[in-house]
């Protein structure tokens, strides 16, 4: 058994941390993963060391994950189908121009 | 007039350095606090390895004997080693790593900001190299300083202890002998009085700030320099060593 003071469930191992990578300049920073930590400095450590070692990125957001408000799937029906019969809404009857990378 | 012996002692007094306090990280794996520091602590310890092959390699060359990197880390004993006593200590807890790591990435940052200055262009170049790491690692373990020092009375008190059982080995890095003067002298090493001044002041204003004080007294602990070292070096090298000892044509592939 081992002492209280050392057991997972005891020892603090921050809060969750949803960690966002910029691959390269002009482009969204993409939903890497998340990590622990216990504030932003060390979060964004942290986030350097599990996310971006073999050069994945050139810019980090840590986004404490309590913060992100997400959309229910019961809510999916409402707020996703409607568009379903609408092909006017998407943009396919456009050419895309040649050359054009993230369209 | 420094000699190419002289060289090569101050080369592995830099590699030993970085190998042995390297493996101690490297004991961390699948141990540490949390998945997150786990692998934070095993990227210095990659950092610290790889830094280690370049001094040891070049160390090699100017000993011109034919040994490998591998042949200094692996087929040396204890008292061959010239790593600072400081590097060979146990990781204890995670308080205890973490400052045993402060005060050698404090030491590494001024050590090699003037070994960038160095006229042996290969020195130069693996400390200009070196620098960016270096930079994160002391961030790193800053970062946890003033964290676990000015955090709970319980992380507190582990730092606390952690510093009063350590800082007897801090005098050892700024020892100097012969070879550090020959080598001063020719503009290729760099003078640890400089580097103990800007050590002192940047550790004390880190402590301070984490709530954490150094001992009023003290005595210092050398010999890293002639290859006395503490009991703990010679459980790390057998462990260290086993394998290519044991099997000493293994490979890779």
């Amino acid at each position: 058994m081992l002492n209280k003071e050392f057991t997972m469930q005891d020892s603090n191992q921050g809060i969750l941390w949803e960690v966002f990578i910029q691959a390269s300049p002009g482009i969204p920073h993409k939903h890497a993963g998340s990590l622990h930590a216990q504030d932003a400095e060390m979060a964004l450590l942290s986030a350097r060391d599990v996310y971006t070692r073999r050069s994945e990125g050139m810019n980090i957001w840590v986004v404490p994950a309590n913060s992100i408000t997400a959309s229910l799937p019961e809510d999916s029906g409402s707020f996703f189908e409607p568009s379903n019969d609408k092909p006017y809404r998407h943009p396919t009857f456009y050419k895309v121009p040649e050359g054009v990378k993230y369209l | 007039m420094a000699s190419n012996k002289d060289l090569f002692e101050y080369l592995l007094r830099l590699g030993d350095n970085t190998l042995i306090i390297g493996h101690r990280l490297s004991e961390w794996c699948g141990h540490g606090p949390q998945l997150e520091e786990d692998i934070a602590l095993i990227n210095v310890s990659l950092d610290l390895i790889g830094r280690s092959r370049s001094w040891l390699t070049y160390a090699g060359e100017v000993e011109g004997a034919g040994r490998t990197e591998d042949d200094l880390a692996f087929k040396r004993d204890d008292v061959f080693f010239r790593n600072n006593l400081l590097c060979e200590q146990p990781n204890g807890d995670f308080a205890s790593t973490i400052l045993r790591q402060l005060f050698f990435d404090v030491y590494t940052y001024y050590q090699y900001t003037e070994l960038v200055k160095s006229k042996d262009t290969t020195i130069s170049a693996i400390a200009v190299k070196s620098l960016k790491e270096i930079e994160y690692h002391v961030r790193h373990s800053r970062d946890w300083t003033l964290r676990l020092g000015d955090g709970t009375e319980e992380s507190n008190k582990r730092m606390q202890s952690a510093i009063n059982n350590l800082w007897r080995f801090v005098g050892d890095l700024f020892d100097m002998d012969a070879v550090d003067e020959n080598l001063m002298a020719e503009g290729i090493a760099c003078d640890n009085n400089k580097i103990k001044t800007l050590w002192e002041k940047t550790i004390f204003e880190i402590l301070a700030e984490a709530n954490l004080k150094t001992p009023e007294k003290a005595f210092f602990a050398k010999g890293s320099r002639v290859g006395m070292h503490t009991e703990h070096l010679g459980f790390l090298l057998a462990e260290m060593q086993y394998l290519p000892r044991a099997y000493p044509t293994a490979s890779w592939s």
